[in-house]
């Protein structure tokens, strides 16, 4: 847990928790019926516990910790697909390091590895396009993964393939998009969150336009926040300051970073390259419309869907497991009963136990481990 | 993985496939740079600019006190590393610097 004096600004950082206590004050909530603010990013899950920030604020604010991790949300079955491609001979499997522990319903992709498939951890889409140029003979897969942050990065690399003619190079691609998942949650008839800090870097790929409907057809606030504690705070600031004015806005934090209408380029490449699946799976959340990508008709020799004949097998959720219920706020994770027992960062049993942007790994890292936090 | 890490570009790598030595807290890699270039304007302007390194794309420009930050940030929440370690295993791409 840390302290107040050793936040990069020490008396702002008061300054604004003081500030907080008082608007928090005049919004005439009780103890049972707290401010609850989402933070939809994973990256916030993280910095939040990392500075102990919910120990700082007053008890009337709760963090409820969204499914802005696309390791956390991505369901079991299409880690199956990914290790039925895996354990093809001619192939090489490259992801992202985030992606080898979650697990599937036979293995992970560490442990296909470790049964003898070619599986390399690479740090970027164009590392998997390397490794193609340098293994003519072989097929490699790329595991791509992600919300609009990375999604630009493999559709350019995908771009780059293309006009390279490289043809043994393809995306498994498993791309999720943040804004129909925010509107899936609001419609949910006892969805109780009262504003929500925006993510910092799917906004600025994004820009802030896509968030207006929730303002505007929900009266929620949204504040797109940076990701040290200063900002975090200030977001929550901006979100309650709203709250007491009786409004509901779009309002960014992050503009040093986030431009108002994304990053033109980026969307470029990722309108050019992707189009919306009718439907994808999330674990914990189920289908959800148009919330997932493929790649379009002209880029469909990329498409290791197409390439390989993918098993496609939807698998439940372990019985026990209570992730989607965690993703959404209605239970915090030390209710599971799981949690802390089978279900640990080293043995992960949910995904949200996976990556340190997971709501379980962050209370079990940071000691919320018995209701206390 | 969604958090990026700020670099500085200190070398254009491949004028035409768009493509420039980014130096990430003394590790240097290619990165694509087609998200930050500026219409009209050769990539040796980009030299010495702050970027935001996602996955081995330049995505935003970002200037040197937010690079500070940003990189204050990373350290303490333990992410620094693992960005690094990943950029130096997980690299197939040249890392040398093109100069
Ligand atoms: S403890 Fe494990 S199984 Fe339970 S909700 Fe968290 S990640 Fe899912």
């Amino acid at each position: 847990m840390r302290f107040v004096d050793e936040f990069r600004d020490p008396a702002l950082a008061a300054a604004l928790i003081r500030e907080i206590g008082t608007i928090c004050a005049t919004l005439g909530r009780a103890k049972d019926d707290p401010v609850t603010v989402m933070e939809v990013c994973g990256g916030h899950t993280h910095a939040i516990f990392r500075y102990g920030l919910e120990g700082l604020l007053p008890d009337l604010i709760e963090f409820v910790h969204g499914p802005g991790c696309p390791v956390c949300v991505l369901p079991m079955g299409r880690v199956d697909d990914c290790v039925a491609i895996a354990e093809r001979p001619e192939v090489i499997f490259a992801t992202f390091g985030d992606a080898m522990r979650v697990p599937g319903s036979r293995k992970s992709l560490l442990q296909a590895k470790a049964d003898g498939a070619d599986v390399r951890m690479v740090y970027s889409p164009l590392d998997a396009l390397e490794l193609a140029r340098r293994n003519p003979d072989r097929e490699v897969v790329f595991f791509g993964l992600g919300f609009e942050t990375t999604m630009p990065s493999t559709a350019l690399t995908v771009q780059r393939a293309a006009r390279e003619r490289i043809t043994n190079f393809s995306l498994f691609c498993n791309h999720i998009t943040i804004i129909p998942t925010l509107r899936a949650l609001l419609e949910q008839p006892d969805f109780g969150i009262d504003g929500f800090i925006g993510p910092g870097h799917v906004s600025m790929v994004i820009g802030t336009a896509p968030y207006r409907f929730i303002a505007e057809e929900f009266r929620k606030p949204l504040v797109v926040a940076g990701f040290e504690p200063i900002d975090l705070l200030q977001s929550l600031l901006m979100i309650l300051r709203q709250m007491a004015a009786g409004e509901a806005r779009i309002e960014n934090q992050y503009a040093r970073v986030v431009p108002e209408r994304g990053n033109p380029s980026a969307l470029r490449a990722v309108e050019e390259v992707y189009e919306p699946r009718p439907t994808f799976e999330w674990r914990g959340l189920g289908s959800i419309e148009r919330s997932g990508v493929r790649l379009r008709e002209p880029y469909a020799a990329f498409d290791a869907e197409r390439r390989f004949a993918v098993p496609d097998v939807k698998v439940a959720d372990p019985a026990a497991c209570r992730c989607g219920e965690v993703l959404t706020g209605a239970v915090k994770p030390w209710a599971c009963p799981v949690f802390g027992t089978t279900c640990t960062p080293e043995m992960p049993l949910g995904a949200l136990m996976v990556s340190s942007e997971g709501a379980c790994a962050a209370y079990y890292q940071y000691g919320g481990l018995r209701g206390a936090a | 993985m969604c958090l990026g890490i700020p670099g500085r570009i200190v070398a254009i790598a491949d004028e035409d496939a768009m493509l420039a030595v980014v130096d990430v807290s003394g590790v240097r890699r290619t990165v694509d740079v087609v998200c930050v270039a500026q219409e009209g304007e050769p990539l040796e302007a980009l030299i010495g600019v702050w970027v935001l390194v996602h996955v081995g794309f330049a995505m935003s420009r970002i200037d040197e006190e937010e690079a500070a930050a940003t990189l204050k940030v990373l350290a303490e929440i333990g992410e620094m590393e693992g960005e690094l370690d990943a950029m130096r295993t997980g690299s197939v791409a040249p890392l040398a610097p093109a100069n």
